[in-house]
């Protein structure tokens, strides 16, 4: 265990993650639009985002899954530390994080249940750039039609065939993130 | 750790991390699904069930310092239930809080949608008694639920046809179903069916809170909510067939006021900030002061 280990959570928790909870709500909200969030600064690989969704959504009745170069012991003795969550493997994990390539492929993700739609897997992809500009989004939350450079588009169209059920989707790139729930329809363009 | 204040007393917003969290999570998943009421493990407020409990608990997990709190009962600020709420929030959040719509952040709502038109920036939390809109029609859990997951919403139809058979119309006035989505069935909460089209292709978000029913659930922005109707008996929108006898509105929503015994009454705008706002603006109505009048 190092020294980094007991730092990088929130300063000021009900505060910072109460920030934290508004600019993932927005995102959630309105699928496609991007937001900077602070206040963790947590171990390699994971961003600053990556941490401060984790602080704010995941606690000990989490189930969480950590895939591919995220799953490192520097990262699970800062989570066991400022979070707590028991780790798991894809089938059982309420949350997941990791890049898209290593949560791949994610048919293994719950969907939830057709009487419970909610009792689904949300995942954190992290991104190594976030932009409006690629498949286009279309759906509840937005007007008209918004971009987003997707890492694919093809699973997020299977996904959307499913609802309600499905998993939900939170972007992280640096400082920033956005939110792509399973109501949104996706097209490449 | 900043000490704001003298000592605090309460955690930030009155709940505790580990709830908010919970209620996080669940607010998430609602806006994932639209209109889909997600479970979720309602806590002892310190306000009896039936006064907001869930809508508090849903503002308490949204609000951030930086907020403006705007409540209101029936469409008033100046009520029992929107001034505690109110009070509430301003000593545990140290939110600042507004009567005005426009400048309100967030809204927490108990049966009313604001007549002013709600913005982009803004969160309308309503405070919701029974969630479940088949609950009359089939009181088991097990069987309702059933009903959301098949897409089994004929009974819903079945009762609307009823009103129709026995009064010649829709009579059902509040609470008026609308389908989400095309997908789920969803109790607005007891709104009258005046405020049903302002919930459609909102630019705010709308999150709905109930606390003895623990359920949670939302539309997005600009989400497609359509009041539930048939061809020939499509929806319509009522409100007492009078203008505001405050400041003459036309088009807002009005209460019924009994003014003594020998039949006198009023109607006066229930949204009690736009009718205020609209007398400042010099506007009168038949029982009316003018500004000037009521200045002296």
């Amino acid at each position: 265990m190092s020294a980094h280990t007991l730092s990088g959570g929130f300063a000021d928790a009900p505060i910072q993650s109460a920030r934290a909870f508004r600019a993932l709500l927005e995102a959630m909200a309105r699928p496609g639009t991007i937001h900077a969030v602070t206040g963790a600064q947590p171990p390699a690989p994971l961003s600053v985002a990556a941490g401060v969704a984790l602080l704010t959504l995941c606690d000990g009745t989490t189930p969480l899954h950590l895939a591919g170069t995220s799953d490192r012991p520097e990262v699970r003795d800062w989570l066991a530390f400022h979070i707590g969550a028991p780790l798991v493997g894809p089938q059982e994990a309420a949350l997941a994080l990791g890049r898209w390539e290593d949560l791949a492929p994610v048919n293994r993700f719950r969907i939830g249940l057709p009487d419970y739609p909610d009792r689904s897997a949300t995942l954190i992809v992290e991104m190594d750039r976030l932009t409006n500009h690629g498949p286009a989004l279309t759906g509840p939350g937005i007007e008209t039609a918004t971009w987003l450079n997707l890492p694919e588009t093809a699973a997020f169209q299977a996904n959307r065939a499913l609802f309600p059920l499905g998993f939900d989707t939170i972007f992280t790139c640096g400082d920033r993130i956005a939110a792509l729930p399973r109501s949104t329809r996706v097209e490449a363009v | 750790m900043t000490m704001s204040h003298d000592a605090q007393a309460y955690n930030f917003a009155y709940l505790d991390e580990q709830t908010k969290r919970m209620i996080r999570r669940a607010i998430l998943k609602s806006l994932a699904v639209p209109g889909y009421q997600v479970p979720f493990a309602s806590r002892e407020m310190p306000m009896p069930y039936g006064w907001g409990t869930g809508g508090v608990q849903v503002t308490a997990a949204c609000l951030v310092p930086e907020d403006r709190l705007k409540v209101i009962d029936q469409g008033a600020d100046d009520t029992t239930n929107a001034v505690s709420i109110r009070k509430f929030f301003a000593r545990t959040a140290q939110v600042a809080t507004t009567e005005r719509t426009q400048e309100a952040t967030l809204i927490q709502t108990r049966h009313r949608i604001p007549e002013t038109p709600l913005t982009e920036g803004q969160i309308l939390v309503y405070q919701v008694p029974i969630p479940e809109p088949l609950r009359f029609l089939e009181p088991r859990e097990t069987e309702t639920r059933k009903m959301h997951e098949l897409e089994e919403y004929g009974l819903m139809h079945v009762k609307l046809y009823e009103d129709i058979a026995r009064h010649g119309q829709i009579a059902t006035s509040y609470a008026y179903p609308v389908k989400v989505e095309g997908r789920y069935v969803m109790d607005p909460s007891p709104i009258p069916k005046f405020d049903n089209p302002k919930l459609g292709q909102s630019p705010a978000i709308q999150l709905f809170g109930a606390g003895r029913e623990q359920r949670i659930y939302a539309l997005p922005p600009f989400t497609d909510v359509v009041s539930l109707d048939f061809d020939d008996y499509p929806f319509a929108s009522s409100k007492a067939p009078h203008d505001c006898d405050l400041c003459g509105a036309r088009q807002s929503y009005l209460d019924e006021v009994i003014t003594d015994d020998r039949g006198g009454r009023m109607f006066v705008c229930s949204d009690t900030d736009f009718c205020a706002s609209r007398q400042a603006q010099g506007k009168v109505g038949r029982l009316g002061v003018g500004q000037a009048e009521g200045a002296k």
